[in-house]
């Protein structure tokens, strides 16, 4: 048989030949198809896959933003950052996690507990997430480190910066203290949750909380070509992040660590307050703790050590603590009667020790009493019988608003501490609504002298202080220094300027003339109606501390110079039995909880005084064996230190006006 | 009897080597360059071990090839059956006691390399085919007997390859089959009553797909349903052969690739690697490649006098066209994701043989073209 040649063989050649043309048409379409494809995917949407293709190679890594400093107002830095050497694992793109660990501990001499806290940290967090191995390597380690790098693959040591509080436990109360970002942090705060990563350090408490938006920085940025897997294969960017805004303070950190050193091994608070332009310059509450002790997570000891001292370290006391203020409300219960007319200055009163008075017995803390005393000797010796008079016949609720109008009952800052306290100066309506009970007339008396309801912050009373000192007028207190901020001259000038205004205001001599609403007084105007009345209190805690009998005259400075006047105040923390009153006990026979609170305001130099204080020791016994010789030494370096203080004002100011 | 000898039996050896198409020789040669480049470019621009087997592989077989060129056209007509037939059995004993390697059993192992018959089953069914009709009379193509006789060839080998399981290799070797029928002359409204039938049966087809091919068909039609699951490769793929633009990343330059996004980048993805760094201009030039060596396969069949070597060279051009339509339309997305290799240019030892089997076949085919077999 053969194939070719025949007819049907060449009717097969022909049709295979048809078919085959026509599969060639097809082809050809084909073809022309995955063309036109190609050249939809590579022409016309080339920018879409180009950028598909770079999000799929390109990541970014942010990188933790560096804090804005802290400085005091002469500039040193309070709160700052400081370069730490860092090892991080990233657990995804180590091979042989365990294997590593075991290296590291050898290289870095682990022990086995911080060994088993590193494994516990990786086993809480995600495979690509950055675990961090140790926050602060020494250099020593950081080189071994590098020095075995090529046998540690997935080992990566990073140069970072961590928080540090150079004065350690010096600023801890004033500044607040920063620690991880919690799960709370986050939520609350958007400024965090936008720049987190792993390990970022926030504000948990004082000013560190407070600016946190301020200070906390942009992150750096750190593009990386990764490949499938997420590895990094090489930096293709590295933008720098901004570091976050430098905080200048109105306190001087020499003022600050004499008042520390005052208060060492005591439970108290001493804050310092300029009486013009309200800054604070000094502020500490005491016992205190290093917060540098927070930044790696404070060990079990030292937590215990701060959580268990019965002194409480943890309590700021200068603007959470709440005390009565005994004795040294006795200036505002002073110019609160002079003001209303209730007594003139030479209204006398006889002590003779104790006062009976709707059925009690109220003493004097001189159980012997005073003899007759006019008010300025009231002051001066502190002669309780004399106020409880005095406040009887000016009643709580006028009291209350010469109080107010001084700063007690409300808080000091406006908001630069989150978790200050406003105390409370009581009124009849006070009680009426708070505890539903009239008010009693004794209470009145014990109103007087700083005592029953009245709580104040030691902050409250150097405000109140302050006012008094710079002739009554209205001050607000700060702690940042800003450029919109008020000369001393502008402000003492503005002082006066308003005091003028007043008295071509209509007079206002009647006794029941309402001061107004105390929130209303607007800043550096007056807070009394007479100015002498004012001038007259002023005068009566000079002689407190520089006339013989004073109760701190002990604690006196003679020299002009340094020369301060201040008024004591001793707060007890327990009703005194009529058996206790007679044993009178010494104070080392007391127990510590029991004993009364020691209270101290001044202010200087008396001449032309810039300067208020107050003084409070926890537990301290007398006021004017306690507290008053403190002040004696602080006043010493405060006002050494002004010419410092007053060549950076005189400087800030040019640069200002420039 | 003389007649043949006169025609081609005296040619001598000089004029046999003289009478090789070398277009097609040159093309496949520069194919085989442009795929070991594309191999040292997966190996991330070094030479390790996918480059130098791939080369050797080239080697070796573009050598077998030439050689196996000057075997008479003859010979591969007498052993056509035998050649199914062997490459059916190596079937039956991969699908009984093959390697099995991500959850296929595909490999034979043959100590000296691992041999996947489904491969030269793509060529076999050809020549198996070629020889059927070389006899059969145009008359008598489509009578019953010789409809059915091919049919069973055609579907055993695919039954053993879909339980495999192998769906893209089974669809290519039936697409092979199926296109030499149509060339053989079957009549097409059998062409357009299977067609039907299949588009009827479709649904139960898919209820006997396992569950990842389900899922591949599915992610055809919506790959951003499950861009990191089912939908990757060809999210990827598209990706990268997008971002290569006109003129492509540049050699060793494709970050879709040399990252690690692409999968399979040796194998089916190739042309990806391929056309994110060479770009649009590239990606043509190669489909051009392709397009003269079907061209020229189909042209060495137009000379043939035999109805053998012209069939198997229709034939063979038509499969390869199939073969590189469906793996680029693949990776373009065009299509589902089946595994199909690039002839010439996908790394694997029993894609290399099979096509280099076929191109010494269509060689021989060229060499002996007068040759007429009876």
């Amino acid at each position: 048989m053969i194939s070719g040649g025949s007819d049907g063989g060449y009717r097969k050649f022909s049709l295979v030949g048809r078919r085959m043309f026509i599969l060639s048409a097809a082809k050809v379409i084909i073809f022309g198809g995955i063309v036109a494809r190609l050249f939809s995917l590579q022409i016309n949407e080339n920018k879409k896959y180009l950028t598909l293709s770079d999000k799929n190679r390109l990541r970014e890594w942010k990188l933790p933003p560096v804090r804005g400093d802290f400085k005091d107002y002469f500039g040193n830095t309070i709160a700052g950052n400081l370069k730490v050497y860092q090892l991080h694992v990233i657990p995804e793109q180590v091979e042989n996690f365990n294997h590593l660990i075991v290296r590291l501990k050898s290289i870095l001499n682990f022990d086995q507990k911080t060994l088993s806290k590193i494994i516990k940290k990786k086993n809480s967090q995600k495979a690509w997430e950055t675990l961090i191995i140790s926050e602060n390597l020494s250099w020593d380690q950081f080189s071994k480190i590098n020095f075995y790098l090529h046998e540690l693959p997935g080992a990566k040591p990073v140069l970072s910066v961590a928080r540090n509080y150079p004065y350690n436990e010096n600023f801890t109360h004033l500044l607040g203290y920063v620690a991880q970002a919690s799960e709370n942090d986050l939520i609350n705060n958007n400024e965090i949750k936008k720049r987190h990563v792993p390990g970022l350090r926030v504000g948990k408490i004082g000013l560190e909380k407070t600016f946190e938006n301020k200070l906390i920085g942009s992150n750096g940025i750190q593009r990386y070509e990764v490949n499938a897997y997420g590895k990094r294969i090489n930096q293709i960017d590295y933008i720098e992040g901004k570091k976050g805004e430098d905080i200048r303070l109105t306190v001087d950190t020499k003022v600050q660590e004499e008042c520390n050193n005052l208060l060492k091994d005591k439970a108290g608070s001493i804050s310092v307050m300029d009486i013009y332009t309200g800054g604070i310059i000094a502020m500490h509450s005491s016992p205190s703790f290093d917060p540098n002790l927070f930044l790696y997570g404070i060990s079990f000891e030292n937590w215990n050590k701060i959580r268990e001292n019965p002194k409480k370290p943890l309590i700021n006391r200068t603007i959470t603590g709440l005390y009565p203020p005994g004795s040294t409300i006795k200036p505002i219960v002073a110019l609160s009667a002079l003001e209303n007319n209730v007594i003139s200055t030479n209204f006398k009163v006889n002590c003779t020790g104790k006062m009976e008075m709707y059925g009690q017995t109220y003493h004097c803390w001189k159980d012997t009493g005073h003899g007759v005393v006019n008010l300025r000797d009231a002051m001066k010796v502190s002669c309780d019988t004399y106020f409880y008079e005095m406040s009887r016949r000016l009643g709580v609720d006028r009291l209350n608003e010469t109080a107010k109008k001084f700063g007690l009952g409300a808080k000091v800052f406006d908001n630069a501490y989150n978790e200050e306290k406003k105390g409370l100066f009581p009124s009849t309506k006070w009680k009426k609504n708070n505890l539903g009970k009239g008010w009693v007339l004794g209470e009145t008396l014990i109103t007087g002298i700083g005592q029953g309801y009245v709580q104040s912050t030691p902050l409250q009373l150097c405000l109140m202080t302050a006012q008094l000192a710079n002739g009554g007028f209205k001050i607000r207190p700060k702690i940042i220094v800003s450029k919109d901020d008020h000369d001393y001259e502008y402000i003492k000038n503005k002082m006066e300027q308003n005091f003028e205004e007043k008295m071509k205001g209509p007079e206002q001599d009647d006794a029941l003339v309402d001061f107004g609403d105390f929130q209303k007084d607007e800043l550096y105007k007056p807070l009394f109606r007479n100015r002498e009345n004012v001038k007259f209190v002023l005068d009566s805690i000079f002689a407190s501390t520089n006339e013989v009998r004073g109760t701190s005259y002990g604690s006196r400075i003679n020299d002009k110079k340094y020369q301060f006047a201040g008024k004591t105040g001793t707060s007890q923390v327990k009703k005194i039995t009529e058996t206790q009153r007679e044993l009178d006990l010494d104070i080392s026979q007391i127990p510590y909880n029991e004993r009364d609170h020691a209270l101290y305001v001044a202010f200087g130099p008396y001449k032309n005084p810039r300067y208020a204080m107050s003084i409070f020791i926890e537990h301290g016994g007398s006021g004017s064996s306690a507290a008053a010789p403190l002040a004696k030494k602080l006043f010493k370096v405060i006002i050494d230190r002004h010419e410092e203080r007053e060549k950076i004002r005189i400087n800030d100011k040019l640069n200002t006006n420039v | 009897m003389f007649r043949e000898t006169a025609l081609s039996g005296q040619t001598t050896f000089f004029q046999k080597v003289r009478s090789l198409d070398y277009i097609l020789l040159m093309c496949i040669l520069l194919l085989g360059i442009i795929s070991a480049l594309s191999m040292y470019s997966t190996d991330g621009g070094e030479i390790l071990y996918h480059t130098k087997s791939h080369l050797l592989r080239f080697v070796i077989f573009f050598s077998m090839m030439l050689i196996l060129s000057f075997i008479d056209i003859k010979f591969w007509h007498s052993t056509g059956y035998i050649f199914y037939l062997i490459v059916l059995g190596f079937l039956i004993w991969a699908s009984l006691y093959g390697i099995t390697s991500s959850g296929s059993q595909r490999w034979v192992d043959l100590y000296f390399i691992n041999l996947q018959p489904s491969e030269l089953m793509k060529i076999a069914i050809i020549v198996c085919f070629a020889k059927f009709y070389h006899r059969v009379q145009i008359n008598s193509v489509n009578s019953f007997k010789n409809i059915i006789i091919p049919l069973v060839m055609l579907i055993t080998p695919i039954l053993l390859v879909v339980t495999q399981p192998d769906l893209g290799t089974s669809i290519l070797i039936a697409l092979s089959g199926l296109v030499v029928l149509w060339l053989a002359g079957v009549n097409a409204k059998y062409f357009i009553y299977s067609f039907l039938g299949l588009l009827i049966s479709l649904p139960f087809v898919i209820s006997f797909l396992k569950p990842y091919q389900k899922l591949r068909i599915l992610t055809f039609f919506n790959p951003d349903k499950d861009p990191l699951g089912a939908g990757y490769q060809i999210i990827q793929s598209k990706i990268a052969i997008g971002s290569g633009g006109l003129n492509g990343k540049g050699f060793l330059k494709g970050t879709q690739s040399y990252l690690e996004f692409l999968p399979e980048k040796h194998t089916d993805f190739i042309f990806t690697l391929f056309s994110e760094e060479q770009g649009f201009i590239g990606s043509v030039f190669l489909l051009l490649l392709y397009a003269i060596i079907i061209y020229r396969v189909g042209k060495i069949g137009s000379t043939c006098r035999s109805f053998f070597g012209k069939l198997f060279c229709y034939g063979y051009a038509s499969s390869l066209f199939i073969f590189i339509s469906v793996n680029m339309s693949m990776v373009l997305g065009l299509l589902p994701i089946v595994g199909s290799p690039l002839p010439i240019m996908s790394y694997g030892g029993s894609s290399m043989l099979a096509t280099m089997i076929g191109f010494s076949i269509v060689m021989s085919a060229k060499v002996y073209q007068k040759r007429l077999i009876a």
